[in-house]
């Protein structure tokens, strides 16, 4: 035991937190746990999927469709459908990335490791941030790029006007999605309480709003966070909507707010 | 070094730790000894930060915790409630750990094998027993060679193996002059491991003592004599001002002298004894009379109940 112990203290080092460090601590966290490689895997392969999916049959059932439905019809918004799903997916990955420590508790440890907090945080969000960027804009192209190809005579290409933009805006939503459901896992610190919030606020809000007076409507409606972040999301304008970028930059001041209120709450509450 | 001032912690109306002021030295095991609900582990999160003191503060090394620059490696933790995600490995559990302070992947592996887990490094921790769970927390303490450890009730769910090493341990780590500080709600755990005992009830300092002396205290240095001279003895020991109590006819209770003592007075005076016995008050009796006004939880005691034996 003495040597042993003697050995071992050799081997420690001095070791500053630093945040590099405790990015790499995340890093090592994030990639060895299965419940983020599947939800990552679900929100990869299920909007390829979807979008392969629906652009094959949409051009082999061609012929069959409804007037209504060619004329509703989209090349772009057929192909990328899928980021319906995906934004579950990624925005649980966002929320359980804290709440998961909370429910174990292995925040006790993460805290006691780096005692001053925001660091974890922010590491998180580096961690989250880079890998949901990377992973979601490449499935956005890999959805869109294959679905033309399924579309066949139907499709279109990226440099038709504003289908770029909508392909790359996916992929950005979709990050900015998995930074909010972030920021509620760690407000509220509880992985069903993180969900239903993170729900409740992208798809259950704007269908309450539906029943609001009309004048209301026209100007509460396209601030919210989901369809403010989503008016990116088509080629087509919707004029109900917020411009393209300006909707996703208001999109991204409510996660920017959100990550803010998680930082104060971070620090101030007992853990 | 660990120092607490007026520390108080208070829960909305409940007051959790009040007004606790101690000094844990380096170079010894300090026991942190209370019945369940007496604070201990609320202590041991305000030490290292996880809740903030409602009044007073705690220190480690002369710095607040949240201060310190390389917290792991001055502060070794070991929570009483897990503090590990169920679904990683141990071994990605202590590497996530070690990476916050630049501890290599090589000594992650060293203290596997040294806890004894280097068998079950990649499993889940999700099937680890409580003594599995108690090892990883030990590797985890140990990660940066801290100069301090805070262990929150250790030999919980260890075999007797495991609490004969860990105790070992611990009395080796406190031999190199680091500051052991460790909980347990058992005396006789305590008397086992550690040389100064704090105690503490209802959030309050009961006791700050070297832990011989809890065990003095409590004796109350009884000695049981057995001769067939009893009264005889029993006068001897009456002139001499010595408090005497008759059990039976042969047997007597002597207080406030050593058995030692009483054998010579009986030598001097030709007195035959058949048994001379010290009687150790039990360390739980110790304890319990120490800490009787503070038991939180205590059930009531039922008036026919008062008086029995124990």
């Amino acid at each position: 035991m003495t040597a042993s112990t003697e050995y071992l203290i050799s081997s420690a080092g001095s070791g500053e937190v630093t945040l590099a460090r405790t990015i790499k601590s995340e890093w090592v966290k994030f990639g060895t746990l299965w419940s983020n490689r599947l939800l990552a895997a679900t929100a990869v392969l299920g909007m390829v999927g979807i979008g392969w999916v629906a652009s094959f049959f949409t051009n082999h059932d061609w012929d069959h469709l409804r007037p209504r439905q060619i004329a509703r019809f989209d090349a772009v918004d057929t192909s990328l459908n899928g980021w319906n799903l995906a934004q579950l997916a990624i925005g649980v990955l966002g929320v359980i990335l804290v709440t998961g420590e909370y429910g174990t508790g292995m925040i006790r440890a993460t805290l006691t490791a780096v005692p001053t907090r925001r660091p974890v945080l922010w590491a998180k969000l580096v961690v989250l941030t880079v890998v949901a960027a990377v992973l979601m804009t490449a499935t956005s192209f890999t959805a869109f790029l294959g679905g033309q190809l399924f579309l066949g005579s139907h499709s279109t290409t990226l440099g038709a006007p504003n289908v770029l933009r909508v392909v790359i805006a996916t992929g950005l939503y979709l990050t900015l999605v998995a930074v909010l459901g972030l920021a509620f896992g760690t407000l509220l610190r509880n992985t069903a309480a993180g969900i239903a919030c993170f729900i409740g606020i992208l798809l259950v809000l704007p269908a309450i709003t539906d029943v609001l007076p009309s004048s209301w409507q026209d100007t509460v409606v396209k601030y919210l966070p989901s369809n403010a972040g989503q008016a990116a999301l088509t080629v087509k304008a919707d004029p109900a909507l917020l411009a393209p970028w300006t909707g996703m930059a208001v999109f991204a001041c409510y996660v920017v707010a959100a990550l803010v209120c998680a930082a104060v709450t971070l620090t101030r509450r007992d853990a | 070094m660990i120092e607490a001032e007026g520390l108080t912690k208070r829960y909305g109306a409940k007051t959790a730790v009040d007004g606790l002021s101690f000094v844990v030295r380096p170079g010894i095991v300090t026991g942190f000894l209370g019945p369940n609900g007496a604070g201990k582990s609320t202590t041991m999160r305000l030490i290292l930060g996880l809740d903030a003191p409602t009044a007073g503060s705690v220190t480690v090394n002369g710095s607040r915790y949240a201060r310190l620059r390389a917290p792991l490696r001055e502060v070794g933790a070991l929570l009483e409630a897990r503090s590990v995600h169920t679904g990683r490995s141990a071994r990605n559990h202590l590497r996530a750990l070690a990476a916050t302070t630049g501890v290599p992947t090589k000594r992650v592996d060293d203290l596997l094998e040294m806890v004894g887990l280097a068998d079950v490094a990649h499993k889940w921790v999700r099937g680890f027993s409580l003594g599995m769970h108690q090892r990883l927390g030990v590797a985890a303490a140990l990660l940066g060679d801290p100069h301090t450890l805070v262990l929150d009730e250790p030999v919980n769910g260890l075999d007797p193996e495991g609490i004969r090493w860990i105790r070992g341990l611990l009395r080796s780590l406190a031999a190199e002059g680091r500051t052991v500080f460790l909980s347990s709600h058992l005396m006789s755990e305590m008397a086992q491991t550690a040389e100064q005992v704090i105690i503490v009830g209802k959030g309050r300092l009961i006791a700050d003592l070297p832990v011989a002396d809890v065990i003095n205290r409590a004796s109350g240095s009884t000695v049981e004599v057995r001769t067939p001279q009893a009264d005889e003895l029993r006068g001897l020991l009456a002139d001499r001002r010595i408090a005497v109590t008759p059990i039976a006819a042969d047997r007597l209770a002597v207080n406030g002298v050593s058995s030692s003592d009483i054998g010579l007075i009986a030598l001097e005076n030709r007195i035959h004894l058949v048994e001379l016995t010290p009687v150790l008050a039990s360390l739980e009796e110790a304890f319990m009379d120490l800490t009787r006004d503070a038991v939180e939880f205590g059930g009531a005691t039922h008036p026919a109940l008062e008086g029995t034996p124990r």
